[in-house]
């Protein structure tokens, strides 16, 4: 018999989540940007301009661009580069699907240390993706 | 750079306006240039151009960058298998150092960067029981809470002054991968309480010797605590963290060599994740950017393994020392404004 090392149940179900979700998330960012690149969505910026907007600090290139930050891109999906964002995002989400996923199994487990570490996780990544936290000025 | 400081936009965007350097590098990644990528989209517009903000350098095709980044991360990607570091540790310092685009878009581009090369490797590397998940999820609490920090911190200083601070700690890199000594099996006499508490221990299968490895890790408390600066890096330079991860796993709490690799790559999906909101909720991801940076690092990285095989490591190790001292200074020097 083959030797293998060990994985836990929650690692492998972990596993599984992230490597689903990793897949969706790369085929939805090739895609989303050729349909940019094809231009049969009118971008926000016209792509001759972004070398305008590209050299500003990101907080500038929001003001100069008439863009508001956090999650202000979902109500400008039809715009051929915000569409982007769809699978940005996905890839950056992917990870909290994959913690709500072993939640249940740790407590199922009676592993309450770990499934309180796993909530606080997600809180603290629910708190960076939430938009609520601001930065830059400079 | 002073032909268009008459603008305010541009004053203020200069910072990374082109160099002398960065465009011998441009000229010789434009005679690779094959192809043009639609310019027609750019027809209608939500967006009104304003001729006069256009710096002399944006005249020219808004697709070459995007291009020359796709084939300079394509090799970047083949460079960093080849020499064991993370496609971030390498993208940020070289793509702020020589491209035109403004250091906070590269950190966003960076951290994007690391994270989808570590979605991608994580669940092979879980579920192969080289990363362990259980040594993860703590040191991923406190690395992905400070890397919030350290994003905010990093988008909220001035553009020099993080150019300066990230040469510096390039630097630092270089002096980590060349002094350190790493452990394939470091001795570890007995757990210490908290890691005893929380279970950090396991097995895995050494291939290469057929034998099962039992491992335990000890100084939990001061790994941990280590973390608090590893995430606050990552996040404020967007640079990955491996580079410091793999020694805090393995040489600090003594954890094994591939369990320590294994799982710092692993722990960079959940890191660079809070970062990377940060990042794109304050503007600083640009689509154009990211998109070929990914497929450049990820394609470098097939070519990479395949390579591999034929290269002599420690020779391409050097190669990449030399690369990130070359970019670390010209990152402190851009920075100090020299």
């Amino acid at each position: 018999m083959e030797k293998r090392s060990k994985a836990t149940e929650e690692q492998l179900a972990y596993a599984k989540v992230l490597d689903m979700g990793m897949k969706i998330g790369l085929i939805a960012l090739v895609i989303t940007f050729i349909v940019y690149l094809t231009g049969i969505f009118v971008p926000h910026i016209p792509v001759n301009d972004l070398p305008k907007y590209w050299g500003m600090p990101a907080h500038r290139y929001l003001e100069a661009a008439g863009i508001n930050s956090g999650w202000s891109w979902l109500g400008m999906l039809g715009k051929g580069d915000f569409l982007n964002f769809t699978g940005i995002a996905f890839l950056a989400g992917v990870t909290l699907l994959c913690y709500a996923r072993i939640i249940p199994v740790f407590f199922r487990k009676k592993d309450a240390v770990y499934g309180a570490i796993a909530i606080m996780e997600i809180l603290v990544l629910a708190l960076a993706a939430s938009g609520i936290l601001k930065a830059g000025g400079h | 750079m002073k032909r268009y400081q008459d603008t305010e936009l541009f004053r203020k965007a200069d910072h990374n306006a082109f160099s002398p350097a960065g465009h011998k590098i441009a000229t010789f990644f434009f005679a690779l240039c094959l192809f043009h990528l639609s310019p027609d989209s750019a027809a209608a517009s939500a967006v009104a151009s304003s001729p006069e903000l256009i710096p002399p350098e944006a005249a020219m095709q808004w697709w070459i960058w995007p291009l020359i980044l796709f084939v300079v991360t394509f090799l970047l990607g083949i460079v960093a298998v080849l020499g064991g570091v993370g496609g971030g540790v390498l993208f940020v310092p070289i793509i702020s150092g020589f491209f035109p685009f403004h250091l906070d878009f590269v950190r966003g581009a960076g951290l994007l960067v690391a994270l989808a090369g570590a979605l991608a490797a994580g669940p092979g590397l879980l579920k192969k029981g080289m990363a362990d998940l259980r040594l993860a999820l703590p040191v991923a609490l406190i690395a992905s809470s400070c890397a919030i920090v350290g994003a905010m911190i990093g988008l909220a200083l001035p553009a020099n002054f993080v150019q300066t601070a990230l040469g510096a700690t390039i630097l630092g890199i270089v002096a980590i991968l060349l002094l350190s000594k790493k452990s394939e099996y470091p001795e570890v006499k007995q757990a210490d309480a908290l890691s005893t508490a929380l279970r950090l221990n396991g097995i895995y299968y050494e291939a290469s010797t057929g034998q099962e490895v039992n491992w335990k890790i000890h100084r939990t408390p001061q790994g941990l605590a280590t973390f608090i600066l590893v995430g606050v890096m990552a996040g404020m330079f967007g640079l990955g963290a491996g580079w410091a991860n793999v020694p805090v796993l393995n040489l600090m709490m003594g954890a094994p060599l591939k369990v320590s690799v294994a799982t710092s790559k692993f722990l960079l999906s959940i890191t660079d994740t809070s970062a990377a909101w940060i990042y794109i909720n304050n503007g600083a991801v640009l689509p154009v950017m990211v998109v070929p940076s990914i497929i450049g690092i990820m394609l470098g990285s097939i070519v990479g393994v395949r390579i591999l095989a034929k290269t002599k490591p420690a020779a391409i190790r050097y190669m990449v020392i030399g690369l990130l001292l070359f970019a670390g200074m010209r990152a402190l020097l851009k920075g100090l404004g020299i």
